[in-house]
């Protein structure tokens, strides 16, 4: 009986199956493996998978609206944004919240940058918007004022609106202060944090969820006191808009207190004059007429978009599509195009360059291969940036290469080639720079074909040329194969040397990346170019797997 | 040997070669070798051998002097003009080709049919019994099955002359004197002329019509193999060729025929003078081991006698190998036949050992 016809698992000797007797015998020995990559992969795993998957993660994520302007987001839903009309008084109301809250958290400038990059000109509307919004409910504040003082009264508004055991606490808080302070003792101790009152959030919700918002901004500001700062203006435009909504019945099961003060207002309210908050917007910019801007605002209140992807891609998210990007603005396509199209130029100079020599180098005696191989491998001692600069000073205009062929007489000295600033100067320079990537695989291919074989064919009375082509040459096809994914990965994501010797038209996506990353800080444009990037050269890489194979892959 | 450059097939004509300029790896080598002939070229390494082999096959050139292949001489054409098969060391088959298309190969350099191709291909295939493994690849094959290969490729496009460049080296010991008989069948079969590269020396005499014993550069005996093992011409080919017991001494005459030698230690034999000339030559006699008889009563009359010390005893199947001391040598060794009436010989034990004065030849002592 073969052990293949025996049915059930293979047993150990001692009866346990086979499989888990053989785990059992190997676990130390991978516990060991696992001990000795351990610092390296959590080293690795800090430093360099969870940024990238952090990165990752920022091409589609979009919060800071929805955080910055919750209110807004939520109200700006059932807005049409092709009636041709702003939003009305409920969004503008919620977003005079968000607003002054964002002002307060220094927030809206942040925000502003971030939808600029959807629209132009949102930066400075927001700014702009940012000083002007403080003021917008300071006609219904008079108006409360002149119907009852107490509305001015910070320790009142607090009193209302917290929740009674806070009301506690921060008597107490005060009394420590004041023994503090007539006992001459520094007092550091920070005001109770805040809670609201649930019965009164129950009927005035708008001005519970601002007051709420004014008080955790107090306190986050050097730790202020609510009770000492009288509410921001839109506080009162939320007490309005609640006043004028309720009936007098829910203010009857408030407290006494709440009602004292509550009830004539709510009697009052229906006879004060009316704040016209879309003209205020209008005053403080126009923008704030058109439904663009608003429209802008909804289609990336969302905390997930493919914005950022789109715009990888030439496409822009608008409220009513995905549409293209106008003309001027396309660059993306082109210059994954581009990098694409010169990688794989440089990719073919150096299999041209490459090939040769790492033939020669196989097939030299070994004292002068080694000695090939260091000036090969010298390039690799030199900084990149030193051979880079060093390309500066060959091909520019008024180079040595140049002066070399004027010398020569075969270009005029009014037609000296451009060879610099140009996707030519990017080329010539990436190639010499990632040649030897190119070299050593091949090389190392190269050096396990027998010489024998070439002999065999030439025996059987094949050319140099047919012993070559047809033995010699199909053999170094994994060498060849080797160093184009090597130079090709490379090349697609090079930085420094398309930055330095590129000029405009020889720049790579990565220059662009780069530039998102430093300079426009569009991280999140950045990153899906950067994703886009990774799953192009992913999908080389398995198309190359599907084709050739990548087990016939030899770095040597 | 200029006769031969007449009649031969395959001619060296004080042939030289140096690769450095400084030294000659083959020294003045001639040697004709007649069509149909299997010519088997054994001698140690770097003994220039394989260069000789290169040089036919056009991989080398020669230094000096003149190959000629049918007459003409090949020194200026290019190996794939030479129409020589070849057999390599590890076979050379290309490992990205298929059995049938390592074999079309040459053919199809040939310009041959494809109709045509393909029949020579399966004929090569049956011929070294591989017909069914035309689709593998070479990697998929034993060390035998590629060796068949190799050979049914440098035969397909029926070359004239074959060469093989030590081919059984990389097999074990059952499939390679299988391969030998093989080899041998097919080269007399086909009736192709063979030149057999090796330094295996079994090999050479069980495959060989006439053997070539290279040493530093020159040959040192051609000769047919049972020529060469038992009336070898010098004390290198009499020690590379088998085992052999070697006994030095000092001539003391030569006369009809018969050396009388002096061993070193004082006894008196006779010999065959093979290279030596006269009376105060050192020389090295060489017994072959199973020519040395333990049996006194199986000794003819003239047999010399002679004291010896058994060493060892060893036991190896069909025959028994005893360690001797014979005339101060330790390393006398006789080989006995297994046979029911044979004594198996204990360390320590005292004996007369006897051999005839003809099998016993006087050869040159190495310097």
């Amino acid at each position: 009986m073969t052990e293949a016809t025996r049915t059930g698992p293979m047993l150990a000797a001692d009866g346990t199956p086979l499989k888990r007797s053989l785990q059992r015998a190997l676990r130390a020995q991978k516990l060991r493996a696992l001990m000795l990559i351990a610092p390296l992969l959590a080293f690795i795993l800090v430093t360099f998978v969870a940024p990238i998957a952090d990165m990752l993660f920022r091409s589609v994520e979009n919060q800071i609206v929805s955080d910055t302007l919750p209110r807004t987001a939520q109200a700006i839903r059932g807005w049409d944004h092709n009636s041709g009309e702003p939003p009305g008084d409920d969004v503008l109301a919620a977003f005079t919240i968000d607003m002054i809250a964002a002002v307060e958290r220094k927030q809206h400038t942040r925000l502003g940058t971030r939808l600029n990059y959807e629209q132009n000109g949102l930066s400075s509307l927001f700014r702009k918007t940012g000083r002007g919004v403080a003021d917008i409910g300071e006609t219904y504040r008079d108006q409360f004022a002149a119907l009852d003082p107490a509305w001015k009264d910070a320790g009142i508004w607090a009193n209302l609106f917290a929740d009674p055991s806070w009301r506690a606490d921060h008597d107490a808080w005060e009394a420590a202060r004041a023994a503090a302070r007539t006992a001459g003792r520094p007092f550091a101790e920070p005001v109770p944090a805040f809670r609201l009152n649930d019965d009164l959030a129950d009927v005035l919700p708008e001005t519970a969820d601002a007051y709420l918002d004014f008080a955790r901004a107090v306190q986050g500001n050097r730790n202020g006191d609510p009770a000492a700062r009288a509410p921001w203006p839109p506080v009162y435009l939320a007490l309005y808009r609640d006043l004028t909504a309720i009936g007098v019945g829910r203010i009857a099961t408030l407290d006494a207190e709440a009602q004292a003060l509550l009830d004539p207002a709510h009697y009052a309210v229906r006879s004060f004059e009316r704040a016209d908050l879309a003209a205020i917007y209008r005053d403080i910019d126009r923008a704030w007429g058109q439904p663009t801007v608003w429209a802008t605002i909804q289609t990336f209140s969302p905390a997930y978009t493919p914005g950022y992807f789109l715009t990888a891609v030439d496409l822009k998210q608008t409220p009513d599509g995905i549409v293209s990007q106008p003309a001027d603005q396309k660059i993306y396509i082109m210059l994954f195009q581009r990098t694409l199209v010169m990688s794989l130029a440089i990719m073919a100079a150096c299999v041209l360059l490459g090939y040769p020599i790492a033939f020669l180098l196989a097939n030299l005696p070994l004292r002068t291969s080694n000695l090939l191989l260091i000036l090969v491998l010298l390039p690799f001692w030199t900084s990149l940036l030193v051979r880079t600069s060093a390309w500066k000073v060959l091909l520019q205009q008024q180079g040595v290469i140049n002066d070399i062929l004027v010398w020569i007489g075969i270009v005029d000295n009014a037609g000296r080639l451009i060879l610099i600033n140009n996707q030519t100067g990017t080329i010539i320079a990436m190639t010499h720079i990632l040649l030897p990537f190119m070299i050593l695989p091949l090389y190392s291919v190269m050096k396990t074909i027998p010489p024998s074989y070439v002999r065999a064919a030439k025996s059987l009375g094949a050319t140099n040329w047919t012993a070559f082509w047809r033995v010699y040459f199909p053999q170094s096809v994994p060498g060849i194969g080797a160093g184009c994914i090597l130079v090709f990965i490379l090349a697609i994501g090079y930085y420094i040397t398309p930055e330095l010797v590129g000029g405009t038209s020889g720049t790579f996506i990565s220059n662009r990346i780069a530039y998102h990353i430093s300079s426009s800080l569009n991280w999140g444009l950045a990153a899906a170019l950067g994703t886009i990037l990774l799953a192009v050269v992913l999908a080389l890489y398995w198309t190359y797997d599907r084709l050739v194979g990548i087990d016939k892959v030899n770095l040597g | 040997m200029t006769a031969a450059t007449d009649n031969g097939f395959v001619v060296f004509d004080r042939v030289q070669k140096s690769y450095d300029g400084e030294t000659l790896v083959v020294k003045d080598l001639n040697l004709s070798i007649g069509k149909g002939e299997f010519l088997t070229m054994l001698g140690p390494s770097g003994s220039g051998k394989t260069t000789c082999l290169m040089m036919l096959a056009g991989f080398e050139t020669a230094t000096h002097g003149e190959i000629l292949l049918d007459g003409k001489p090949i020194n200026n054409i290019p190996p794939h003009k030479r129409g020589i098969g070849m057999v390599f060391q590890n076979y050379a088959l290309f490992p990205h080709m298929t059995v049938a298309e390592n074999l079309a190969f040459p053919l199809e350099v040939r310009k041959f049919g494809k109709s045509e191709r393909e029949e020579k291909v399966q004929r090569a295939l049956e011929m070294v019994q591989m017909g069914a493994f035309g689709g593998r690849r070479p990697a998929q094959l034993s060390g035998g099955q590629q060796q068949r290969i190799a050979l049914a490729r440098a035969l397909v496009f029926e070359p004239e002359l074959v060469l093989m460049d030590e081919p059984l080296g990389a097999l074990d010991k059952q499939l390679r004197e299988h391969m030998q008989f093989e080899i041998t069948r097919l080269a007399h079969n086909l009736g192709i002329t063979t030149v057999y590269v090796t330094h295996d020396q079994t090999e050479a005499l069980t495959m060989s019509d006439r053997v070539a014993v290279f040493n530093d550069g020159r040959i040192q005996q051609l000769a047919a193999p049972d020529v060469l093992y038992e009336e070898p011409v010098n004390s290198f080919v009499a020690q590379f060729i088998g085992e052999n017991n070697t006994l030095l001494g000092t001539v003391t005459e030569i006369k009809g025929g018969v050396a009388v030698v002096r061993l070193d230690d004082g006894e008196l034999i006779d010999a065959k003078p093979v290279n030596v000339t006269k009376p105060g030559d050192r020389t090295l006699v060489s017994i072959r081991p199973e020519r040395v008889e333990i049996n006194k009563e199986r000794l003819s009359p003239n047999a010399h006698l002679i004291h010896a010390e058994v060493l060892e005893f060893i036991y190896m199947g069909d025959i028994y190998r005893t360690r001797l001391r014979v005339a101060g040598n330790d390393d006398f060794v006789i080989k006995t036949r297994n046979a029911p009436d044979q004594r198996r010989l204990k360390p320590g034990e005292h004996i007369e050992i006897g051999w005839l004065p003809e099998d016993c030849r006087a050869l040159d002592a190495p310097a």
